[in-house]
C-alpha cells in the first residue's frame, strides 16, 4: 500500500479491530439461528408469538451455559488427567 | 487513469490513503457478504419447512409459506440478536 502516516495507520487498525467484532458478533447470531430455529419455530406464521420469542432467548442462554458448562468441565478433566 | 490505485482506495492528491473512506468500502463488503450469509441459511431452513415432497413447481401454498417463513426469520434473526447483546452485556456486568 502507499502512503499512509502512522497515526493514520493506528487508526485504520483501531476502525478494523471494531469491524471484525461487529462480525463476530454477527457470525455467532447466524450460529444461534442453525440450532434455535429449529427447536423454536414450528410452522412459520403471520408473526412470532411469545412462547417462540421466549423459546429463541432461552436457547441463545442455554447454548452459551452450555460452552461454559463444557469448557469448566472439560478443565476439570485435563487437570485430573495431568496428575 | 486519474488517480491510479491511491485513489480507489479514498486517497486524495498525492496518493494518501484516508483510513475514513477505506473503512466505508470495508463496511460495504461485510455488509454484502452477511446478507448471502443470511440469505444462504434461510433459504435452507424455508425449503425445510415449507417444502414437502417437492413437486412439478411451487404451488401457491408453497409461496405463501416461503414468504411467511422469511419475515419469521429476519424476526427470529433480531431476537435472537438481542438476546445475545443482552448476554454479552450481562457477562461484562459481572466481570
Amino acid at each position: 500500500m502507499a502512503d499512509m502516516g502512522e497515526a493514520d495507520q493506528a487508526e485504520l487498525q483501531r476502525l478494523v479491530a471494531a469491524e471484525q467484532q461487529k462480525a463476530q458478533f454477527t457470525a455467532q447470531v447466524h450460529h444461534f439461528m442453525e440450532l434455535c430455529w429449529d427447536k423454536c419455530v414450528d410452522k412459520p406464521g403471520n408473526r412470532l408469538d411469545s412462547r417462540t420469542e421466549n423459546c429463541l432467548s432461552s436457547c441463545v442462554d442455554r447454548f452459551i451455559d452450555t460452552t461454559l458448562a463444557i469448557t469448566n468441565r472439560f478443565a476439570q478433566i485435563v487437570q485430573k488427567g495431568g496428575q | 487513469m486519474e488517480g491510479g490505485f491511491g485513489s480507489d482506495f479514498g486517497g486524495s492528491g498525492g496518493g494518501k490513503l484516508d483510513p475514513g473512506l477505506i473503512m466505508e468500502q470495508v463496511k460495504v463488503q461485510i455488509a454484502v457478504a452477511n446478507a448471502q450469509e443470511l440469505l444462504q441459511r434461510m433459504t435452507d431452513k424455508c425449503f425445510r419447512k415449507c417444502i414437502g415432497k417437492p413437486g412439478g413447481s411451487l404451488d401457491n401454498s408453497e409461496q405463501k409459506c416461503i414468504a411467511m417463513c422469511m419475515d419469521r426469520y429476519m424476526d427470529a434473526w433480531n431476537t435472537v440478536s438481542r438476546a445475545y447483546n443482552s448476554r454479552l452485556q450481562r457477562e461484562r456486568a459481572n466481570m
